[in-house]
């Protein structure tokens, strides 16, 4: 057997919490054979890209090694001097991040900044690197290859940012690539062309990668080996396909049985029922430029309407403009069989205790200052008119109704909740105004998988309770399976396709629709090259092409 | 020419020092990363230190007087250097003090408080104890006039001191430490008033067109900026050349006048603040929230806004105090500002400053004028260390 290129022994790092050091990960060891691609999933907080980090002898600010050996060939990368990890460093092992976007420099050109690892460690001179990013760019099936480098980064799209950052990566023709969450910003059917280009770079290289995600699906695609860590804990770790069929331990079981959560399909609609909110050909605009058009789809008591589409097809801006916060250019929305007012300012009280929202990001939609009693006190106070202990016990109710044991978490503050929890605290407080209708804006993209699953079954729950309707926008469709009733599929600020959920999986689909349809990833290891066979991988460069 | 060749040697003598430092120190340790990763300027930074530190204890222990004539630097660098220890030691002691008494809330704030904060609160307290208490504590009165003009202040007889003035008098016979006293009340006291204004006003306004926006954000905006086109100072004399003549025609108070007008310069420096501020926290999604509640303008901004802004304006406060403080101070000194027989320190600074000048042989003498300086200085510092430490709290960084 060869030496591994990566030999990691009892890795301990510790971080700095009010002023104590408490340990993060424990005693991870980890091997990586040359052209070898290791996957690390677990939830946020599971220490996967701290370890990532430490791979290369390199931690956080307020974290530190406590113990352990990080071998890379030959060298330990933990004491190495900083000009031995210098030379190491983006020549032998390079760092592909999460967010491209916020990785690039914005004030230089792509190629200045592909060309600058190759000249610093003296590998190229500057032209040869130029020449080398550009057939880099066209292995990784850019669109114009020899000249999208000479771009700023804000010029190009995200999916082709993050394949920039891949070549980037690349140009020293490491020994050992991270890649820190790479796809998790992006849209499914961008995800795609990034996977494929990612894995497609590894193996013409032989390069090792260690691959980091929260997406079981997407790792399954990749890697050829998993581990899961849980809380800075390995839990297992096997061949991708061995784990995939047979997990051993009860934690990835768990992992695994999350997207089998479904509710059972409500009836369908009898015809003649007055929708509690129906959109009325509604268009809509920022300044001058429109963003939705002719946008009609009704919501039934009761139930769950999906609006799907990736980033930037209208979803949220639907939103805005039934709360409105955007008035329609044109057409209106009916509550009930009557028309509101377009302007939210003009709304009744009444009006507004109706319609209630729910955000995708806790932290922004909970005041930080606040205690979770006054947030949720507020719109109990606002509405109701009750004061004193009568709101308070109010406010015991609604937390209970959430799952959360109200002695205990009334006097905090969000800071003191994790995500899971905040996300609840954002439907209590929605909850707090008896309403009938709920807006539920991507409202468990940014939760890790089990905490997401809790949250959508205690949805499933007040709704059969309190006979909520729900609109759920969302760009996730294992999540549009679990909880919707009906289908809205959106693309440019058009609704595309729309229909019972039965009906939309199956086919015949509008193409958009199959287009997003096939792009969820599976668990089934050989999803991706099934699907690129399908599909012809030059379609996947042509359709980069067309979108730009 | 021989000073730049002197200079020269001692660098080298330090470079080479340096180097011998940091070698040894890598052989004796074992290649410590500490040694080890030390780049050469880091120990020649060390080993520079480490010579200037010595050069300053040297200089501190050089004789106070050679053939009776006094060496000035030497004087004033001792008690520079004695000062210095001596708050560290009050601060050290008045943070122990803090740790050992008080609810648990205030003693969790006292242990995690790096001793320039608990000197500035010190000082602060200080400060605000001698001006409520002015006039229990000073020994006369500020407008009392005495026979003996311009006692030396130290209060030793034979260097032209008298007991009975331990500062000194000034020029016309008033006892500069009572001044110093009274003087903390006006100044202090008027400068608080001035900044609690400015606060208000500009913060309010900020908030009100962060919500706001559109028209109303445009006219408030370019007469802001028109106001702080004009520079501060030059602005504020002539307002007060004008408030001058109003007041003797009113009847009005011409402080009165005076803390209008800085807090109207001031507050369009908070405006911008508040308004930058705001829109960062209008644009969240819990204002969205409860404007789709339908609450109201006041209760968006003093219940949403307003606790989310407090880190960057409480700091802002200090500083700004600081400048309405440095203003008043200014005006006083130019005329303008606090009227005498008031005391105030600027005024008191601008009344002796032809002391200075004997700095060189009495420096005893020339202590008068830099007493209130000093008394200025010594707030300003300790203001400063208050709103870092609020500042490095507030954004939440640690170490």
């Amino acid at each position: 057997m060869t030496q591994p290129l990566l030999k990691i022994r009892g890795l301990k790092i510790d971080g700095k919490s009010d002023e104590v050091w408490k340990p993060i990960v424990n005693e991870i060891d980890l091997d990586l054979k040359k052209g070898e691609v290791l996957g690390l999933i677990g939830e946020s907080g599971a220490g996967k890209s701290t370890v990532g980090l430490a791979a290369m002898g390199f931690t956080r600010d307020g974290c530190r090694i406590s113990g352990g050996a990080v071998d890379f060939d030959g060298v330990d990368l933990v004491t190495a001097s900083a000009a031995v990890k210098r030379n190491m460093l983006g020549k032998r092992i390079a760092y592909v991040a999460q967010s491209a976007a916020a990785s690039f420099n914005p004030a230089h050109r792509l190629i200045d900044q592909h060309t600058e690892a190759p000249t610093q460690h003296k590998l190229r001179t500057k032209a040869e690197s130029e020449l080398d990013g550009m057939e880099l760019y066209r292995r990784l099936r850019l669109p114009d290859p020899d000249h999208i480098g000479f771009r700023y980064p804000h010029q190009v799209s995200g999916g082709q940012l993050q394949r920039a950052m891949t070549a980037m990566a690349m140009s020293c023709r490491p020994d050992l690539i991270i890649f820190d969450e790479p796809t998790t910003a992006l849209d499914v059917t961008t995800q795609i062309e990034v996977l494929a280009a990612i894995r497609d770079i590894v193996e013409q290289f032989d390069t090792a990668a260690i691959y980091i995600t929260h997406d079981l699906a997407v790792v399954a695609q990749m890697a050829d080996r998993i581990k899961v860590l849980l809380r800075g804990d390995e839990v297992e770790e096997a061949e991708t396909r061995a784990m995939l069929s047979a997990p051993r331990e009860d934690y990835t079981k768990s992992l695994w049985a999350v997207r089998s959560f479904q509710r059972p399909a409500k009836l369908a609609i009898s015809t003649g029922v007055i929708p509690i909110v129906s959109l009325k050909n509604v268009s809509g605009a920022y300044g001058k430029s429109p963003v939705l058009f002719d946008v009609a789809f009704d919501i039934h008591v009761g139930r769950t309407v999906a609006v799907v589409g990736e980033s930037g097809s209208g979803k949220s801006t639907t939103a805005r403009c039934i709360t409105g916060l955007l008035p329609p250019s044109q057409g209106y929305i009916e509550f009930n069989g009557e028309a509101l007012p377009l302007d939210y300012r003009k709304r009744s009280k009444d009006q507004l205790r109706q319609v209630q929202m729910i955000y995708q990001m806790a932290d922004t939609a909970l005041n930080p200052r606040s205690s979770i009693g006054d947030i949720i006190g507020r719109p109990v106070q606002f509405y109701s008119g009750l004061t004193g202990s009568a709101k308070r016990k109010r406010v015991e109710e609604l937390l209970a109704q959430i799952e959360l044991e109200p002695g205990q978490y009334i006097d905090r503050l969000p800071s003191e909740l994790s995500g899971g929890q905040k996300q609840r605290i954002g439907i209590a407080r929605a909850l707090a105004a008896e309403p009938q209708f709920i807006i539920c804006d991507e409202v468990t993209s940014a939760l890790d998988q089990l905490v997401a699953e809790g949250i959508l079954k205690l949805l499933a729950q007040l709704q059969d309770d309190l006979c909520l309707s729900y609109m759920f926008i969302t760009h996730d469709l294992a999540t549009v399976r679990a909880i919707s009733d009906d289908v809205v599929v959106m693309k440019d600020g058009r609704v595309v396709e729309q229909g019972p959920k039965a009906e939309m999986f199956q086919p015949p689909h509008h193409p958009y629709t199959d287009l997003l349809l096939s792009s969820v990833p599976e668990m089934d290891p050989d999803w991706l090259t099934n699907l690129l066979n399908g599909r012809g991988v030059d379609n996947i460069g042509d359709a980069a092409v067309g979108k730009m | 020419m021989s000073w730049l060749l002197n200079l020269i040697l001692v660098l080298i003598v330090t470079a080479v020092v340096a180097w011998v430092f940091r070698f040894f120190g890598q052989k004796f340790t074992h290649n410590k990363p500490f040694f080890r990763d030390m780049p050469f300027v880091v120990a020649f930074g060390y080993v520079a230190g480490l010579l200037v530190l010595i050069a300053a204890v040297s200089y501190y222990f050089r004789p106070l007087e050679v053939n009776g004539v006094p060496s000035a630097g030497v004087i004033f660098f001792r008690w520079a250097v004695q000062g210095f220890i001596g708050f560290a030691i009050a601060a050290y002691l008045f943070r122990l003090f803090g740790r050992a008494v008080g609810t648990a809330g205030t003693r969790k704030l006292f242990r995690a408080m790096p001793l320039t904060a608990a000197f500035g609160v010190l000082v602060i307290l200080l400060y605000a104890l001698v001006s409520i208490f002015a006039g229990s504590i000073a020994p006369y009165g500020q407008e009392e006039i005495f026979t003996n003009a311009n006692i030396v202040p130290g209060g030793n007889p034979i260097m032209g001191g008298d007991p009975n003035f331990p500062l000194g008098t000034d020029q016309i016979g008033r006892d500069i430490y009572s001044r110093l006293i009274y003087g903390a009340q006006n100044t202090v006291g008027i400068a608080f008033a001035t900044t609690c204004l400015a606060f208000f006003v500009g913060g309010s306004l900020g908030f009100l067109v962060a919500i706001v926006g559109g028209w109303l954000d445009q006219i408030l905006s370019r007469a802001v900026d028109v106001l702080m086109a004009i520079p501060a100072l030059i602005f504020a004399l002539l307002l007060m050349t004008i408030a001058s003549v109003w007041s003797n025609q009113l009847g009005i108070d011409r402080t009165i006048f005076m803390i209008l007008i800085i807090a109207m310069i001031d507050s369009t420096r908070v405006y911008r603040l508040a308004r930058a501020v705001g829109q960062s926290i209008v644009v969240m999604d819990y204002i969205e929230a409860a404007k789709l509640r339908g609450e109201g303008m006041g209760y968006l901004i003093f219940k949403e806004i307003l606790p989310n802004a407090m880190a960057p304006l409480l700091a802002e406060f200090g500083l700004r105090f600081c400048f309405v403080f440095l203003t008043i101070a200014s005006l006083s000194f130019l005329g303008v500002g606090i009227q005498p027989p008031l005391a105030d320190w600027g005024t008191m600074v601008k009344d002796l400053s032809q002391f200075i000048n004997f700095a060189a042989f009495a420096p005893n003498v020339a202590t008068a004028p830099l007493l209130a300086a000093g008394a200025i200085a010594l707030l300003t510092v300790a203001v400063n260390f208050v709103v870092d430490w609020m500042l490095h709290k507030s954004s939440g960084l640690k170490d």
